[in-house]
């Protein structure tokens, strides 16, 4: 399955796409493939697979804590690509999102061709624009791969629309002017940002879909975001529920149930 | 009078901020509107008389520019008989060259119409300058500091306090000035409407490295001058301490041009890079991103930020700006590493020979200074910039020599 199909099928059935998202190697190697087993048995239509890596600046502390735990336990990018491979066999299209610096270690081309032969559909950059993205470009073309870039409450329409013109697979808009982590009520700026980027897709006859993610963490807030935008992207919801539970096949069952409710609140979009 | 950006009529960085294959801007996309809008009011600011003459009147008549240039004719015979000029930072307001940019960018966050500043601190030297610029011009201040850092710099704690800013103690990570960046960054996508996130040292997304150079260029233009004053030629070396490396990039800048002028950085050599307990990023690094820029940092085979360690706070940090790492390749400046030892060495000696008490960040200029006084021989002139004093090392200084006896002090 590749993202635009995840995305098409949740358009045919009136709903918008559920997105979670997991770093690899927490709280386990397997924990992190059995968390997001359940999270597609449950409902998510697309996985996030997270790059551990030391210098997370746009996470908040619920997902620099998961990270540090994966990177303490040892956690390297090949486990990265392995828990792609055992996600994406599940059916669900997967992505890896990752900060900037281990792809350009590993080499930019040479990432892109391991996670195209694990089975990835792409890459989410938090801390890479189209500016300095020319290599990603190249070999995400090579490899044919989606790109998914952000944009955010603060982007101008130029922005947007530079950034839109790379994009493949969805549009990732960032709620909120912050890190990531859950938050009690969805930014009130939100329903604008989707509605410009869409206007701005839309005028270049583009039907690219535009996922909301940062502070999502219930099925009520699900419900809302379903209601303006493509796509629900929700990760330290997630996260919380591993860290909270007294061991990880606890854990692993709330994660299920998050998704269950998430999943219902993609469902009836308010 | 217009702040000038050029080096030998060559102006670097590019309009995208690259010098040469480093710097640029790998950034969170919320902050790029906020770096857009940085970088269009600085350009607007360096040529604004109203601007540069309000900051050439603070950095005179607060800051007490010029620093003096002063020669250490008793720590010289240390240095093969070389003469040694050291550019006193030391003496400025605050105690470090830090508040050259401080003042630059605190002007520039009053013109953006911003009413808080954050920072990252490693020593505290640039906590305490922004800090100091706050109170000045009544803005908000929030400074992000390790927590390893809050417990070895306690006095710089308590300045910042003072002054009435809020310190945050940063407790991820390894819990040092590379978190303290991380957090203030953090604290930035969430604040950057009316927040200018106030950066200490030639690094981050462009235009940081471009603006806090050009605020810090003043050590090296006043230098320049000075030493041809008191010796009638230019110096044969230009030595400094590198860290993210700003004191070391005023001090080079202008003379930059001038090819017969050594310049020799160096880096925080911790245990030795042998050891890997080191901070010596341009002899011991490799190239990748970090905080928003393309430079050498520290880092393991899969792009992971490695530990750094450095007796010196405010060397304790694993990238270096990226004009530093292009200087570096072009060969037109030259680094190496200095131990801790080494440093403690230098310390002491210019405190005993000379009545000056360093940093230890400077310290590492210092003991550089020894040995390219001895490379050079007695006909050479180096001039050395002493970034700050050493009040704040205290606490360290005595405990790495035994000063404080069993009972006395913590």
């Amino acid at each position: 399955m590749t993202v635009q199909t995840a995305f098409d099928k949740a358009k045919a059935e009136r709903r918008a796409a559920l997105v979670g998202y997991l770093p690899a190697g927490f709280p386990s190697f397997d924990g992190a493939v059995a968390a997001a087993t359940a999270m597609v048995e449950a409902g998510c239509d697309v996985i996030e697979i997270g790059l551990p890596y030391t210098d997370p600046l746009m996470d908040g502390p619920t997902i620099q804590d998961a990270v540090h735990r994966a990177l303490v336990g040892g956690t390297r990018v090949a486990d990265v690509f392995r828990t792609v491979e055992a996600v994406a066999a599940t059916g669900a299209a997967t992505l890896v999102m990752t900060y900037w610096n281990p792809v350009d270690r590993y080499g930019v081309d040479a990432f892109a061709r391991d996670l195209k032969s694990a089975g990835g559909t792409g890459l989410i950059t938090p801390d890479l624009t189209p500016e300095e993205g020319e290599p990603w470009l190249a070999a995400s073309d090579a490899h044919g791969l989606d790109r998914v870039f952000l944009v955010a409450l603060s982007s101008t329409d130029e922005r947007i629309e530079k950034i839109t013109g790379v994009c493949r697979g969805f549009v990732y808009a960032a709620s909120l002017m912050g890190v990531t982590g859950a938050r009690s009520a969805v930014d009130t700026g939100a329903p604008r940002l989707v509605k410009r980027t869409r206007t701005i897709l839309e005028a270049r006859g583009s039907a690219l879909p535009v996922g909301l993610g940062l502070g999502v963490s219930n099925g009520a807030q699900a419900a809302e975001v379903a209601g303006f935008a493509d796509g629900v992207i929700v990760g330290s919801a997630f996260i919380r529920r591993l860290l909270d539970a007294p061991d990880e096949r606890t854990g692993v069952e709330a994660v299920r149930a998050l998704a269950a409710e998430l999943a219902e609140g993609v469902r009836n979009p308010r | 009078m217009t702040i000038d950006t050029t080096a030998g009529g060559a102006v670097v960085p590019d309009a995208t901020g690259h010098f040469g294959p480093f710097g640029g801007r790998f950034a969170p996309e919320a902050l790029m509107a906020a770096l857009d809008e940085l970088t269009r009011e600085y350009e607007a600011a360096r040529r604004d008389p109203a601007f540069t003459g309000e900051l050439d009147r603070l950095l005179a008549e607060y800051a007490g520019r010029p620093s003096l240039l002063t020669e250490a004719r008793r720590f010289a015979e240390h240095a093969g008989g070389a003469r040694v000029l050291l550019k006193r930072e030391d003496l400025n307001h605050t105690g470090s060259h830090k508040i050259n940019n401080v003042l630059g960018q605190a002007l520039l966050t009053r013109r953006m119409g911003k009413r808080r500043v954050i920072a990252e601190t490693g020593a505290g030297q640039h906590g305490v300058a922004t800090a100091t610029a706050a109170a000045l011009l009544g803005l908000e201040c929030t400074v992000y500091m390790g927590e390893v850092d809050t417990e070895r710099q306690a006095l710089n704690v308590a300045r910042m306090r003072m002054l009435g800013a809020e310190v945050v103690p940063v407790r991820t990570g390894s819990r040092t000035l590379k978190d303290a960046c991380n957090e203030a960054f953090r604290d930035w996508v969430a604040s950057v409407d009316h927040t200018h996130y106030c950066i200490g040292s030639v690094m981050g997304p462009h235009p940081f490295p471009m603006m806090v150079r050009d605020f810090h260029r003043v050590i090296g233009v006043e230098a320049r001058e000075q030493c041809l004053r008191m010796t009638g030629r230019l110096p044969d070396a230009v030595v400094a301490c590198v860290g993210g490396g700003s004191n070391a990039i005023g001090a080079f800048h202008a003379f930059i041009p001038d090819q017969s002028v050594r310049l020799y950085g160096f880096e925080a050599g911790g245990d030795g890079v042998a050891t890997g307990k080191h901070a010596a990023t341009l002899v011991g690094g490799s190239l990748g991103v970090i905080h928003g820029m393309r430079t050498y940092l520290l880092q393991d085979d899969e792009g992971q930020t490695l530990e750094t360690h450095s007796i010196s706070a405010g060397l304790d940090y694993p990238g270096v700006g990226p004009e530093h790492a292009w200087l570096r390749d072009t060969g037109r400046a030259e680094y190496r590493e200095i131990t801790d030892a080494e440093a403690m060495d230098a310390f002491a000696l210019l405190c005993r020979t000379e009545g000056i008490i360093p940093a230890i960040e400077s310290a590492h200029a210092l003991a550089g200074a020894l040995k390219v006084g001895r490379e050079l021989g007695p006909d050479a002139t180096i001039v050395v910039c002493l970034s700050g004093r050493g009040d704040k090392d205290m606490h360290t200084a005595a405990q790495y020599f035994g000063l404080v006896p069993q009972g006395e002090g913590r």
